[in-house]
């Protein structure tokens, strides 16, 4: 079958196959319904597990092997552990050593400490990744040094690709800073806490195998079980699951930068003159410097004007930890735990409550979280004229970030973006972005330093802030300061060969990035 | 060997700048090697920049090296001019074009609550200096340029004076104090700089030297605006001298007390109640308002706490002081609230004034407020506050609707 491209709904190019696999062009926002049922691994019987419930292994290889490991499986794995991950490469390292070769690994992300893994992409022990490659990893697959293409998903897509049955996991394996013998798991404690283990929830529910490895194993029942053990095959203890240092922050730490300092005053003072913060009202912001920053500012003007929001998404650090302690939002419905307060918080205040990408986010669901935020502040790589929006390469065509949340808080009532208008000479608003995450319809706000641009559609908010005083520019007046202080970037020269596919909350095909030629 | 001429910053932490490496060959053309972040999206029209100015000093042969972590054209066109003028001899200068937003007359009476000092040779804390909207920037060529930067720092400040939009912000620029500072005048008077800050100033002399230099540099460049001069006590022997300074030109707008220096100077610990201060600090509010111009007081050095620059305001304000300089933009709004008058200021003064009014409409010779009696100069300090309020729009301008039906 020969591979044709067609212009989906958002007028990008886009092969009907990828790694072999078919693909639907993106339709358009709420346009594509799949019909059929939902993904189902195989029946399991109890006769074939041990009756007193421990499934312990001795070690993780034992595992492996029991699971089935073989050649072209895939493989999936979670990021609750960040950078401090040691189990994804112990993994790939005994595949090597069983001379297993073309596998398909499916992290929920990726961080720096997975470069190790670029040997076992360039031997053929792993065939490509589906999930989010940052820095070395984005580098390598960027120079087109992998032989598949990887496939990027949002939080919520990754849970909704399982839940289809677009990606059949294989093996799953649970890094669990907490668990029983019986496969019962939750990331609140041990040496290795980090909060939660929500992305590792449709693994468990749909892979043919799951493997919880923990090195904190204690007496059944692990409470709260954040992963049922119903669904574990095989449990394992290790030594260490990795480094705390790098698993999570001892504290978050509100940016000193000016300039971000900056936007994101100017973000929260748009969003007090736009009528957003009120009694009662929710909000989601993420845990880069920026937004970070923002909260604290929300938190100002909450205080001043004696009200308290009813609920704050998305990653928990101290900063929400203390509006929650202070009586200033009613609940965290927490996604990831960015530091020990976060952690401290959700075991012990019953206000502060571990969610999954399933409630949170994903859309082939009956409703998701995600819609009934008020007002969510994001970032962004690049912007255009069309408020179209990009999240995972740079202009110069470097796939450098995963989507993480990013499409799925796209469906919040007020999407804003606090960028600055420049980064190290690279204009952030271009005619065209390099590569498509998300569709300028969705995209409220951009806010920079040097002024807002308030996307049309949205006549409602234009009307608010008219007479705020507030810097309001259209887009293209920005797109031309831009320019005038930097100067009109080249159009950098991609090659022809696709190094990875992005994919829309839905399943279908957005964009795909092209090889960086060097 | 060839001789390296390098001009400009590289390291992990530098952005927005470049490190230029030329070597002056005898053959062979030019050799321009870019390494830059940017490459793919500006990588030829860097080249191109390096080559115009190459050839705008007559060099044919030469290779260059530019390290480039995203600067801006003004500061590769500072960084090349400086690494060219280091290796030949030249009165030439490559100046890009000047922006037409920066192409305005400067105001000599304006308010001066901060000032936000930016380092003279460091291009990526300017760019965005205007947007946090402090009443002025000050380039600094002094304390923060290090010895051997000085000449790369001046051209880096004349090209950021002719290209950096600073959003309406007074252009000032600390030079360095006399003899040396003298020769920094020519990288900035002939770009509408505004207001020149002449650090450890001590006599009247020093004010009469640099005016002279000043004003030939102004007949040779066809400048015709005032230039503005504020300069900065650092020294017991200044602070002895405050108002014959003070009173030395009347271009002066208002005299800076430096601290560090001062303190130094004297032998004493900077506290932070600052006793060791506080005849220096009278002393030059003193002269200021004698000679009717501002007051200016030192720097809060601890950019980390605001709670501590608030109280250092409420206390510099009632010493009357007028403002202070700056060295964090997080500080520009601490600052303007703590000079502003504030809300029981207004109020008071409005209720000043609007007895003085009602007085003159009903033929009294005497005001008074309550049981209080109001003298003339109360009256005209008061009016002072409300014109003040109503310049930063802190008060309407029929604000006596309140007090009369």
């Amino acid at each position: 079958m020969s591979v044709e491209w067609t212009k989906n709904a958002a007028g990008r190019l886009v092969p009907s196959e990828l790694n072999g696999e078919k693909q639907i062009p993106y339709m358009g926002v709420g346009k594509y319904k799949p019909k059929g049922r939902k993904y189902g691994p195989t029946i399991t019987s109890n006769a074939d597990f041990p009756n007193d419930g421990n499934k312990l292994l001795k070690d993780l290889k034992t595992a492996l092997q029991k699971a089935g490991l073989k050649d072209g499986m895939t493989i999936s794995t979670h990021h609750h552990l960040r950078n401090g991950d040691f189990l994804a490469n112990q993994i790939f390292d005994i595949a090597k050593e069983m001379g297993v070769k073309n596998l398909r690994w499916f992290p929920s992300a990726a961080f720096p400490i997975h470069k190790h893994l670029i040997q076992y992409l360039e031997d053929g022990t792993i065939h490509h990744i589906e999930g989010s490659m940052n820095g070395p990893l984005g580098k390598f697959v960027s120079e087109g040094k992998m032989k598949g293409a990887g496939m990027l998903r949002s939080h919520g897509g990754r849970y909704q690709a399982v839940q289809d049955g677009e990606v059949k996991i294989d093996i799953a394996v649970i890094s669990a800073p907490t668990a029983d013998s019986f496969g019962n798991a939750n990331g609140l404690y041990g040496p290795s806490a980090s909060g939660l283990l929500g992305f590792a929830l449709a693994d468990s529910q749909y892979a043919e195998k799951v493997i919880v490895v923990t090195d904190n194993l204690v007496d059944f029942p692990c409470i709260p079980w954040q992963i049922q053990g119903n669904y574990v095959d095989f449990t394992v203890k290790v030594e260490k699951l990795g480094n705390s240092e790098e698993i999570i922050s001892g504290t978050t730490q509100i940016t000193k930068s000016p300039d971000r300092l900056f936007l994101a005053e100017l973000t929260a003072k748009f969003c007090d003159a736009a009528g957003i913060i009120k009694d009662g009202f929710s909000f989601q912001s993420g845990a880069g410097g920026t937004s970070l920053a923002v909260g604290e500012f929300f938190k100002e003007i909450m205080i001043k004007k004696a009200i308290k929001a009813r609920f704050a998404r998305g990653g928990s650090n101290k900063y929400l930890v203390s509006m929650l302690e202070e009586g200033l939002v009613d609940y965290i419905l927490d996604g990831q735990t960015f530091d020990l307060d976060g952690v401290r918080s959700m075991s012990e205040n019953p206000g502060h409550t571990w969610t999954s990408p399933f409630t949170s986010y994903n859309y082939h669901s009956k409703g998701n979280f995600a819609g009934m935020v008020d007002v969510v502040i994001l970032g962004a790589t690049e912007v255009d004229l069309d408020f179209n929006a990009n999240v995972v390469t740079h202009s110069d065509g470097y796939l450098l970030h995963g989507i993480g949340g990013w499409q799925n808080c796209l469906f919040s009532k007020t999407v804003i973006l606090p960028i600055p208008l420049f980064r190290d000479r690279i204009p952030v608003i271009k005619d065209r972005v390099t590569t498509l995450c998300g569709p300028g319809e969705l995209i409220d706000v951009i806010i920079t330093e040097r002024g807002i641009a308030i996307n049309p559609l949205r006549k409602d908010l234009i009307d608010k802030v008219k007479n705020s005083g507030l810097p309001v520019k259209s887009i293209e007046e920005l797109y031309e300061e831009a320019i005038k202080i930097c100067g009109k970037p080249e159009e950098p020269v991609l090659g022809e060969k696709v190094i990875a596919g992005i994919k829309w909350v839905d399943g279908t095909l957005i964009d795909v990035v092209r090889e960086v030629r060097t | 060997m060839l001789n390296n001429y390098t001009a400009g910053n590289k390291g992990q932490k530098v952005r927005s700048d470049c490190f230029v490496t030329l070597a002056l060959t005898e053959k062979g053309g030019l050799i321009i090697d870019i390494q830059s972040k940017v490459k793919a999206l500006y990588g030829q029209r860097i080249k191109d920049l390096a080559e115009e100015i190459l050839n705008y000093f007559g060099i044919l042969n030469a290779h260059i090296v530019i390290e480039d972590e995203g600067a801006l054209d003004f500061v590769l066109a500072a960084r090349i001019e400086s690494a060219i003028k280091q290796a030949v001899n030249t009165d030439l200068e490559f100046l890009l074009p000047f922006k037409p937003v920066n192409d305005f007359k400067p105001v000599k009476e304006r308010e001066r609550f901060s000032r936000l000092y930016l380092p003279g040779n460091s291009p990526a804390m300017m760019l965005n200096a205007g947007i946090h909207k402090p009443n002025a920037i000050i380039l600094d060529l002094e304390d923060s340029v290090a010895p051997d930067k000085k000449h790369e720092a001046g051209l880096l400040v004349r090209n950021a004076l002719r290209e950096v939009n600073f959003f309406g912000a007074e252009r000032m620029v600390r030079i360095n104090q006399i003899p040396q500072g003298l020769k920094d005048l020519s990288y900035i008077i002939p770009h509408n700089v505004n207001l020149i800050l002449l650090p450890k100033c001590e006599k009247p002399e020093d004010i009469s030297t640099l005016e002279k230099e000043i004003e030939k540099l102004k007949v040779k460049h066809n400048v015709s605006n005032d230039i503005c001069l504020m300069p900065i006590i650092e020294s017991a022997l200044g602070v002895e001298n405050a108002f014959t300074i003070a009173k030395s030109s009347k271009n002066i707008v208002g005299l800076a007390i430096g601290l560090e220096d001062y303190t130094a100077d004297l032998g004493v610990q900077r506290t932070q109640p600052a006793w060791e201060s506080f005849y220096a600090r009278t002393r030059i509010v003193n002269a200021c308002k004698a000679a009717g111009i501002q007051a200016i007081d030192s720097v809060f050095s601890d950019v980390a706490d605001m709670e501590g620059l608030k109280e250092t305001i409420k206390v510099s304000k009632s010493l009357g002081f007028e403002g202070m300089g700056c060295i964090h933009p997080r500080q520009i709004g601490v600052i303007h609230e703590g000079y502003a008058p504030n809300e029981a200021e207004i109020e008071k003064a409005e209720k000043i004034v609007n007895a003085f009014i009602i007085a003159g409409e009903m033929g009294l010779g005497v005001v008074s407020l309550g049981t209080k009696m109001i003298d003339p100069p109360v009256v005209k300090r008061a009016q002072k506050i409300i014109d003040l309020a109503l310049k930063l729009n802190l008060t309407d301008k029929n604000w006596r609707n309140k007090y009369v039906g």
